[in-house]
């Protein structure tokens, strides 16, 4: 298939063979990290803006190591060191950016739709590096490239994400993309935090935690903030890691192949235990290798659809 | 003053209970019969709807405070062009209208630039900030027609009795915007389906249920009106339905966006799409328009809310809660409620006339002779497409631009002068 998009925005707007032909790009990737030389031309000469409106370290660092593999002109804002503190409006902000000639922005940002609402009025491609609670698409192609990748193919996988679904753009987004691909989603974690609302999506929605995993492939932990404790959706971080983290004891649960999954960063003794964290089961540290991967193909893909 | 006839109306005068062919007079600022107008000048209607003008209760004019946004002239003018002959304008101006010197500034600003009535309405309490009530006597004898807050919601119900009490004795009716804060802490958009599968905060429907069960008591104890602003939810809906019924003094209004939009819309991240009360479900919608049909919501108000393209212009979270609804109320309310059948166009005139005013506590609010000519003309067969670089407002903030609608404003006439004319 041809890529047509300038933007990548969610993964609720692509189709399955767009996901599919993303996931096979990064394999191509994937390759080229593993090499002695670990950088190719094929964004040479195209200048990436990465905007983090809302702060991030490790999606930050593995846009940053993509575009530089991809040999790319990279700069990166800060909210902190921008004009949006001196009152310039957002579409202002990158309207300026697009006016040095910048083929291509990375933008995190907390407000839902921010990404969408600049892309609408940018010629330059917008890559969603998450907003607010909406959607993060990287996140979701890497965490589903991994589970392609251990367990072949997506369709009728069985996929628990369990923690505070409601707040996660990490949620969502892999629930739309599994969705796409056929694979069988269960939203798990604290009534407060999982919505019954979400089975409009055509997902599971369990409030107990071996009913959610005791027959998954792959069980996906999101991380628990402290603030929401303060916000009154539970009582204790303590209290959550009894009812719904991952330890020794409920393991056994779980089919002995399950994978365990976490976009990071850890909190460990809360979602799982380190026993589990870094056990046999788990592909954390592999996730964050394959974030590179995708980041790559989806800046490349995009980068070629972005008109001069 | 000059003197008119109206001939070959479709007259529809709800208080009356009036719909048929005729002519209508105007002599010296007051409805007359036609046959005792001598030398007036003679417009032809051909069968076009003459009736009273239309009663906006729920008006942001934004004067003084935010006039890139609206000014009395504008906003008047806007209305003017919608059929609107008065306008309760929402005292959350800045400085907020909570004194008499505010309602004099405005009534005064009003005397000089306004092409409509504008109604003054004053806080409930000070600064709207419901702490401390506002000094009501005062407002009255300034000249308010009722109380509000609107945008917020008096937290405190021993404060809103109290103030409920007081306004009781000035003969004052209650505007609220119903809304429990806590329960619509930090939301953008309705709690539901959509906000839950785009990642958005939501205002749960509770927390406008919760406010009206309130208002309900309320004016049960107190035995004083209570009117419910720009109702959103089915469960809000069934409270008034019901408490009307036992003969509670509650009311309620329905927006036209209210009545036509769902919170599906929000998908694009339009900020034209944001408002408070938020669009909510379609549930929620169609048990509105039945509120409407059985005569449980007995008043279509715009809340009207401008904003510079500026302040819409930013992520959805930041932008200011509001659209415009002036010059759109009459072909969106008939598309959504005459077109398909769901009410008559009397019973329609009589949610923008009658119903309004009856609320206000207005005595006859009818076509009978001697009462001031305040007449709206329009062709609900007129047929066009809103184009909001039409509008007469300073803004622009419209779902509604583009819409193919029927029903066309085509005269407006404030106390026997011509306002607006597309005749």
């Amino acid at each position: 298939m041809e890529w047509t998009r300038k933007d990548l925005l969610s993964l609720y707007d692509l189709s399955a063979e767009e996901i599919t032909f993303l996931l096979d790009t990064a394999e191509e990737f994937k390759k080229v990290s593993e090499r002695n030389v670990k950088k190719v031309p094929a964004l040479r000469g195209k200048t990436v803006v990465n905007l983090f409106v809302e702060p991030s370290t490790r999606t930050r660092v593995s846009f940053e190591l993509a575009e530089q593999r991809l040999s790319a002109d990279i700069v990166n804002m800060q909210a902190s060191s921008s004009s949006l503190l001196k009152g310039e409006t957002l579409l202002d902000t990158v309207r300026n950016i697009e006016s040095l000639q910048v083929d291509l922005i990375v933008m995190r940002h907390s407000a839902p739709g921010a990404q969408a609402f600049i892309a609408k009025h940018l010629k330059c491609g917008v890559v969603n590096a998450g907003d607010g609670a909406h959607s993060h698409p990287t996140q979701a192609l890497l965490d589903i490239f991994t589970m392609r990748e251990k367990k072949g193919a997506l369709k009728d996988l069985k996929v628990t994400i369990v923690g505070d679904i409601l707040h996660s753009r990490v949620a969502r987004s892999n629930m739309w993309g599994l969705l796409k691909l056929g694979a069988k989603v269960t939203l798990a974690g604290p009534s407060t935090l999982v919505p019954r609302e979400f089975e409009a999506a055509g997902v599971r929605v369990c409030h107990n935690l071996k009913d959610a995993v005791q027959d998954a492939d792959v069980v996906n932990l999101l991380r628990i903030q402290h603030e929401r404790q303060s916000a009154g959706f539970f009582p204790s971080t303590g209290e959550y890691a009894k009812f719904f983290g991952l330890n020794r004891q409920n393991l056994r649960w779980m089919k002995p192949d399950v994978l365990v999954m976490h976009p990071g960063p850890i909190n460990r003794d809360v979602e799982l235990t380190s026993e589990v964290a870094d056990g046999p089961n788990s592909v954390i540290l592999e996730q964050v290798t394959n974030g590179l991967a995708v980041r790559m193909a989806v800046l490349f893909l995009v980068a070629g659809c972005v008109k001069k | 003053m000059s003197s008119f006839i109206f001939r070959n109306a479709r007259v529809i005068d709800p208080v009356r209970k009036i719909d048929s062919r005729g002519d209508v007079g105007v002599i010296d600022g007051r409805i007359a019969e036609a046959s005792e107008v001598r030398g007036g000048e003679v417009i032809d209607l051909g069968g076009k709807v003459l009736s009273p003008g239309f009663i906006d209760l729920h008006v942001h004019l934004r004067q003084p405070g935010n006039n890139m946004a609206e000014t009395i002239a504008s906003g008047t003018a806007a209305a003017a062009a919608g059929g609107f002959t008065s306008v309760v304008a929402m005292p959350n101006t800045n400085p907020p209208a909570d004194t008499a010197g505010a309602i004099e500034f405005l009534r005064q600003t009003a005397a000089k630039k306004a092409v409509v009535r504008v109604l003054p309405c004053g806080c409930m309490t000070k600064g709207y900030a419901g702490e401390e009530m506002a000094g009501i006597g005062s407002l009255k004898a300034a000249g308010v027609v009722a109380l509000s807050d609107d945008g917020r919601c008096i937290q405190d119900h021993a404060l809103m009795r109290h103030v409920v009490e007081y306004a009781k004795s000035f003969n004052l009716p209650i505007l609220d915007h119903c809304e429990d804060k806590c329960l619509a802490a930090g939301g953008v958009m309705h709690e539901g389906k959509w906000s839950v599968l785009l990642g958005m905060n939501g205002i749960s429907g509770a927390s406008e249920e919760l406010m009206i069960a309130r208002n309900i008591i309320l004016a049960r104890q107190i035995g004083w009106k209570i009117h419910m602003q720009h109702v959103s939810v089915k469960e809000s809906v069934e409270l008034l339905r019901n408490a009307r019924a036992k003969g509670i003094p509650v009311t309620g209004e329905a927006t036209p966006h209210h009545l036509t939009l769902t919170d599906e819309c929000i998908k694009k991240y339009d900020t034209n799409y944001k408002m408070n009360p938020p669009l909510r479900s379609e549930e929620d919608r169609l048990a509105l328009i039945a509120g409407v049909a059985d005569g449980t919501i007995t008043a279509i108000a715009t809340d009207h809310a401008p904003h510079t393209m500026t302040a819409k212009m930013v992520e959805f979270d930041y932008a200011p809660f509001g659209i415009i609804g002036l010059e759109t109320a009459l072909p969106v309310s008939y598309g959504e409620l005459v077109a398909k059948g769901v009410i008559s166009l009397p019973k329609l005139v009589e949610l923008f006339t009658a119903g309004p005013a009856d609320i206000l506590g207005f005595d006859d609010y009818s076509l009978a002779p001697g009462n001031p000519a305040d007449l709206t003309v329009f062709d609900p067969e007129a047929k066009y497409t809103v184009d909001k670089e039409q509008f007469k407002s300073n803004s622009r903030n419209t779902p509604f631009d583009g819409w193919e609608v029927q029903c066309k404003t085509m005269l407006t006439m404030v106390g026997g002068k011509i306002v607006y004319n597309e005749l």
